[in-house]
């Protein structure tokens, strides 16, 4: 049966049935007229115009183009806001085959896919960001500027990117049904995993290492020689609300896609993912803390970036892990999802931050993102959304392959259940 | 508190692999102290001669071909404004108000500072700049990515980026004339100048030059040259009678070379590369085989995790 199916790939009837949904061309297409696709499109149309305008005219044609800012909206979303987000997937495949916590395995897959989905558009950021996008390689086969943390970042991204694309692998080869190569991907897993557990564990703080060169130029209460360790513990809570975030959108917006068993068990989960990441921020608060001491410039919190300091610090970090803890003592989900939304606004603020607002503070006239900079962001994230909706609605993602459905069956049952 | 940064990265503080294995990763970063090439050129700049007169600007402009100076060189109203280095200029004069009342306001060039240790070179993942046992610190254009990760780094605010430019956009800077040195020559700057503000020669030389002054004349110069420990030492050197930190130079900047920031955080890099795969593979073993399987389920319990998805 299934070299049947892999012969027959380009077929009609496959095509129908896993490109389209299963639908008639013609009607498939015509379903695709929907107010948020149409929102989407305009989105698309004004902004891909600006990116090909990037490539003909240079930075300066979408950026302000600032020497003394050189970074700005591309990098501050695109990689630093963008990456901690896609840890979902080192830190749900640790928990499900290094920790052994089964019966997280539903939410494995959407988690893999987060991720490796982010990297991606990540890098897609980076290419219209950097200069000369088409060096991309350089680093890793024409010169080798092993001293610097950028050298380490971009062998990373590169590495990481890969060992998720095996990771996903038994998903798509489910898919194709190939089932000799999805047998080959799944047996990688446990080295897949390690290995991807290592290079986020480095990347992830070596994001926050960048800036480690920028003593005199990040503001002190950010600038910290705890800047990685910070940037790797934020990381794990912001993936954890991340897979918490993704499954309660997909549930909400795409209940089809999901097996009903999932379904059952996923408020079992979300509290699970929320005490997990209510410890991960209670870590993350006391570093927070340890790093202000180490600093010792509590006169500067007598100051408008100390002000911004003290709300980033209590109303993005302390109060939504009250909430995480609150939502788990009184098993109430919603609670905790909320968190988990209020959580990732409060890394991306804390991104922005270190990567914008407080690098430079010194300078008397700072711009930091202009309109067309903006749109361009908004273009590449609606894409790269529109990409994880295509993925999720025909590839098993959140349910499982009819073929493959015996297998995980034990797990489900496993399942805390909210009280 | 500089030391105490310093101490603390060669400690403890930059990755999880340091908090396992901090004493391994400390022997690793400790750093050997490097003290400059011994030929390197110098630049000595004595600020209190400088006129203003931007010859510098006209001439490094033409050292480098780059497009002519905007403003005519006698033309004051450039002076409004404190300007920056850019793409297309290498070298800006800037003028500041004397503190001092009834003293002529100081005039004061301004490039890139050609450091010993550039944080600009640590930055690069290329190795697209580099420090020249000259002393220039020159980059090539051809491995550049743009990540314009240099100018992060860069203390000084020295390196510019052409942003107009779509298929070869380059990191622009002082090049301290790196080919007219080679040759034998001078930096055009140095050579232009008509009040000698710019002495060009050996760096170690001109400290002695710039300590003689400064002793020679009691009580006039700032007690200060600098450039001679900032940022771990600089090229260009700094004599002024008047305070730098009045003059726009950063004085925040420290005396530690860059790249000494980032070291303990590479170093613990290769010890989260052999640590985990045993702290993790560990992991896996205990949290997966927590009980001896049943005799008769052995064959599945073996294969549970190659057979599941």
């Amino acid at each position: 049966m299934n070299t049947h199916i892999s012969q027959s790939i380009m077929s009609r009837e496959w095509i129908q049935e896993n490109l389209l949904l299963g639908k008639p061309a013609r009607t498939y297409f015509r379903g695709l007229v929907t107010p948020l696709n149409v929102v989407a499109a305009i989105i698309i149309c004004v902004g891909l115009p600006l990116i090909v305008s990037r490539y003909i005219f240079g930075l300066a044609a979408v950026t302000h183009a600032s020497n003394n800012q050189p970074w700005g909206l591309f990098l501050s979303w695109g990689l630093f806001s963008g990456v901690p987000l896609a840890s979902t997937g080192f830190i749900m495949a640790a928990t499900v085959y290094l920790f052994g916590l089964r019966q997280y395995h539903p939410l494995l897959r959407p988690a893999v896919l987060t991720g490796f989905v982010g990297y991606f558009f990540a890098v897609v950021f980076l290419l219209v960001d950097l200069g000369r996008p088409w060096h991309l390689p350089y680093p890793m086969f024409v010169s080798f500027g092993t001293g610097s943390v950028m050298f380490l970042v971009a062998w990373h991204v590169a590495l990481y990117l890969s060992t998720q694309f095996v990771e996903f692998c038994p998903a798509i080869f489910e898919w194709l049904g190939a089932e000799r190569f999805r047998r080959w991907a799944v047996k990688v897993t446990i080295g897949a995993t390690i290995f991807g557990v290592i290079l986020s564990t480095l990347h992830q703080s070596a994001l926050g290492a960048l800036f480690l060169l920028a003593p005199a130029k990040l503001h002190p209460l950010w600038y910290s020689p705890y800047l990685p360790l910070l940037f790797f513990v934020s990381s794990i809570f912001g993936g954890l609300s991340m897979v918490i975030i993704e499954s309660t959108l997909i549930r909400r917006f795409l209940p089809g896609r999901m097996d009903p068993a999932n379904h059952r068990v996923l408020d079992g989960l979300t509290l699970g993912l929320g005490k997990g990441a209510a410890l991960t921020m209670l870590t993350y608060f006391g570093l927070k803390l340890i790093a202000l001491a180490h600093g010792n410039h509590w006169n500067l919190l007598n100051s408008g970036y100390g002000a911004w300091y003290l709300i980033e610090l209590i109303g993005f970090v302390a109060l939504p892990c009250f909430a995480f803890v609150l939502g788990v003592r009184r098993c109430r989900p919603e609670i905790v999802r909320f968190a988990a939304f209020w959580a990732v606004v409060g890394l991306v603020a804390n991104r922005f931050t270190v990567s914008m607002f407080a690098l430079n503070w010194q300078l008397p006239h700072r711009e930091f993102v202009s309109l067309k900079e903006a749109l361009v962001v908004a273009t590449i994230f609606t894409i790269e959304l529109l990409v994880y909706r295509w993925v999720v609605n025909r590839l098993p993602v959140h349910r499982e392959h009819t073929r493959y459905k015996s297998a995980r069956k034990r797990h489900l049952v496993q399942a805390p259940q909210p009280a | 508190m500089k030391s105490t940064r310093r101490h603390f990265f060669k400690t403890m503080a930059t990755g999880a692999g340091t908090m396992l294995l901090g004493p391994s990763a400390k022997a690793m970063s400790s750093v050997e102290q490097f003290n400059g090439y011994p030929e390197r050129v110098g630049m000595l700049v004595d600020l209190s001669l400088c006129i203003g007169c931007r010859r510098c600007e006209e001439a490094c402009k033409r050292a480098n071909q780059l497009p002519p100076v905007e403003a005519p060189l006698n033309d004051s109203s450039v002076f409004e404004h404190t300007r920056r280095t850019d793409a297309e200029n290498y070298t800006v004069v800037n003028r500041f108000a004397n503190p001092q009342p009834n003293q002529p306001a100081v005039y004061v060039k301004k490039q890139c500072m050609h450091c010993e240790e550039p944080a600009c070179a640590s930055a690069c993942l290329v190795g697209a700049l580099r420090k020249t046992k000259e002393g220039p610190v020159v980059y090539n254009p051809d491995i550049c990515l743009g990540c314009r990760y240099c100018m992060i780094a860069c203390p000084f605010y020295i390196p510019a980026y052409e942003y107009h430019n779509p298929t070869s956009p380059k990191v622009r800077k002082c090049t301290l004339c790196y080919e007219r040195i080679k040759a034998g020559g001078m930096p055009a700057c140095a050579e232009i100048c008509p009040v000698e503000a710019i002495t060009f020669g050996k760096r170690s030389d001109l400290i002695k030059l710039a300590q003689a002054q400064i002793l020679n004349n009691p009580g006039e110069y700032q007690n200060h040259i600098y450039g001679l420990d900032e940022v771990g030492g600089t090229t260009w050197l700094y004599i002024s009678k008047v305070p730098f930190a009045k003059l726009g130079f950063p004085t925040d900047v420290g005396t530690t070379p860059f790249p000494e920031y980032t070291r303990g955080f590479l170093s613990a890099v290769p010890v989260v590369f052999v640590v985990w795969p045993a702290l993790l593979g560990g992991f896996h073993l205990f949290a997966n085989n927590r009980q001896p399987a049943p005799a008769q389920e052995d064959g599945v319990t073996r294969n549970d995790e190659e057979t599941e998805q």
